[in-house]
């Protein structure tokens, strides 16, 4: 892990050296951060000078140059963030929790199932896994959203189903007569892909509830819960384990997760309320 | 024949039944082909035909005034379409298009039923399998209701 700055407090100025629009309230920064290493399911503190610091997951391929983050517009923050351009100057801590096991995922099948801005996080798992495709056997990514429109990384998923046929299989949930891909949920599409359970490593970023229904469509299939790993979302705000702000229940989410093994929240992950 | 009694065999939804029961279902099925932009089924029409897919992809779509067609949901390999022409009063509720060139076991709705009547065991067998896709597909409608991604 290289932290930016050696205090874990103070963030540093880093320039905005790119803005994409992915989709009418989606962006994604590149930023100027030289040396910055990080591994694929971390995350970085973003900081709106006088506005506010939101917990934001690293979505660019951990072996280029620059930082990456994909944002929604939904907050007071990261609205006011949608309005800076290039040039533009932020502050960045971090990286921040745990990663995915990629490697734990080597010589096995892998299955990636995203929901929403989940697609993000696991971007960087993407990119690794097609540097080395080699090391993995077959590699699926589940891919659902609310309508084409809310498709992040169109053109990104184009290139990757042309390098890898089936590699990514999008569906929304609802769409027009225009639309020619899949309509429906994401964990339907489990049922979809051919992978050997006993050696599958399945890793998921979304909404709770879509990954409450994607689990059980893989225990169902088999996949024994030590091979599920999730990326929890709660609200962070010292990101080193100190404030309790996105404690859950005996962990908290900024240090021992934001990914965390199944069968070390199966416990807790139909409680209400926590 | 014998083609015909193997693709039933092979095909997931008809998974368990015994080979007599299968092969009673051959007089009732034929293996048809779909082009892209055809339909399986019309809303308003007689449903007189129940379909387990092979291969390809259809949209189920319902028209709305003034929005046109809106898919509800796509069904591919193994799912079933064509539950109305199982269920009185036997009309299809919505279109269902091919989005992918479709190869489907389409069975006679009529035959089927009177199949399913005259054998009480393979009448419940094929009502517990009709009963296990609907409610798969009611789960993926209360999920597609929850709008998960609004505040993702």
């Amino acid at each position: 892990m290289a932290m930016l700055g050696v205090d874990p407090w103070r963030p540093r100025p880093v320039r905005i050296a790119r803005v994409r629009r992915e989709t009418q309230d989606v962006f994604t920064w590149e930023l100027d951060a030289p040396r910055f290493t990080y591994e694929p399911g971390q995350f970085n503190m973003l900081y709106l000078f006088g506005v506010g610091e939101v917990a934001i997951s690293i979505s660019g391929d951990p072996e280029r140059e620059r930082l990456e983050h994909t944002i929604r517009a939904v907050g007071s923050v990261t609205r006011a963030m949608a309005s800076l351009a290039r040039g533009d100057t932020v502050g960045v801590r971090g990286p921040y929790g745990s990663a995915w096991p990629v490697h734990e995922a080597e010589g096995g099948d892998l299955l990636l199932v995203a929901g929403g801005v989940g697609l993000p996080p696991l971007r960087p798992v993407v990119h690794q896994v097609l540097r080395h495709r080699e090391r993995f056997g077959r590699v699926f990514l589940l891919y659902g959203a609310r309508s084409p429109g809310d498709l992040v990384y169109r053109r990104e998923l184009e290139q990757w189903q042309k390098r890898e046929p089936g590699l990514p299989r999008c569906t929304v949930d609802h769409a027009g007569a225009g639309w020619r891909g899949r309509v429906g949920v994401v964990p339907a599409l489990v049922d979809e892909v051919s992978f050997d359970p006993a050696r599958t490593v399945a890793m998921i970023c979304g909404p709770e509830v879509m990954m409450r229904f994607t689990v059980r469509a893989l225990l169902a299939r088999g996949v024994a819960s030590e091979r599920i790993h999730l990326s929890m979302e709660r609200n962070m705000k010292c990101a080193i384990g100190l404030c309790g702000h996105c404690q859950y229940v005996p962990y908290f989410v900024c240090r021992d997760g934001p990914v965390l093994r199944f069968d070390r929240v199966a416990g807790l992950f139909d409680r209400r309320e926590i | 024949m014998e083609d015909l009694h193997r693709l039933l065999e092979d095909h997931d939804f008809l998974k368990g039944l015994s080979a007599e029961q299968t092969r009673v279902l051959v007089a009732c099925v034929e293996n048809r082909r779909y082009r892209r932009g055809e339909f399986l089924l019309r809303e308003g029409q007689a449903a007189d035909v129940f379909y387990l897919l092979r291969v390809g992809r259809v949209a189920l779509e319902i028209d709305v005034p003034g929005r046109g067609p809106v898919q509800m949901e796509s069904l591919g390999p193994n799912d079933a379409v064509g539950i109305s022409s199982l269920v009185p009063p036997h009309r299809e509720h919505l279109d269902a298009r091919v989005v992918e060139p479709v190869v489907a076991l389409a069975f006679d709705g009529a035959c089927l039923r009177g199949k399913m009547q005259a054998d009480p065991a393979l009448g419940y067998a094929l009502t517990a399998r009709m009963l296990a896709e609907a409610y798969k597909r009611l789960e993926r409608v209360r999920l597609q209701r929850l709008d998960v991604y609004a505040g993702a």
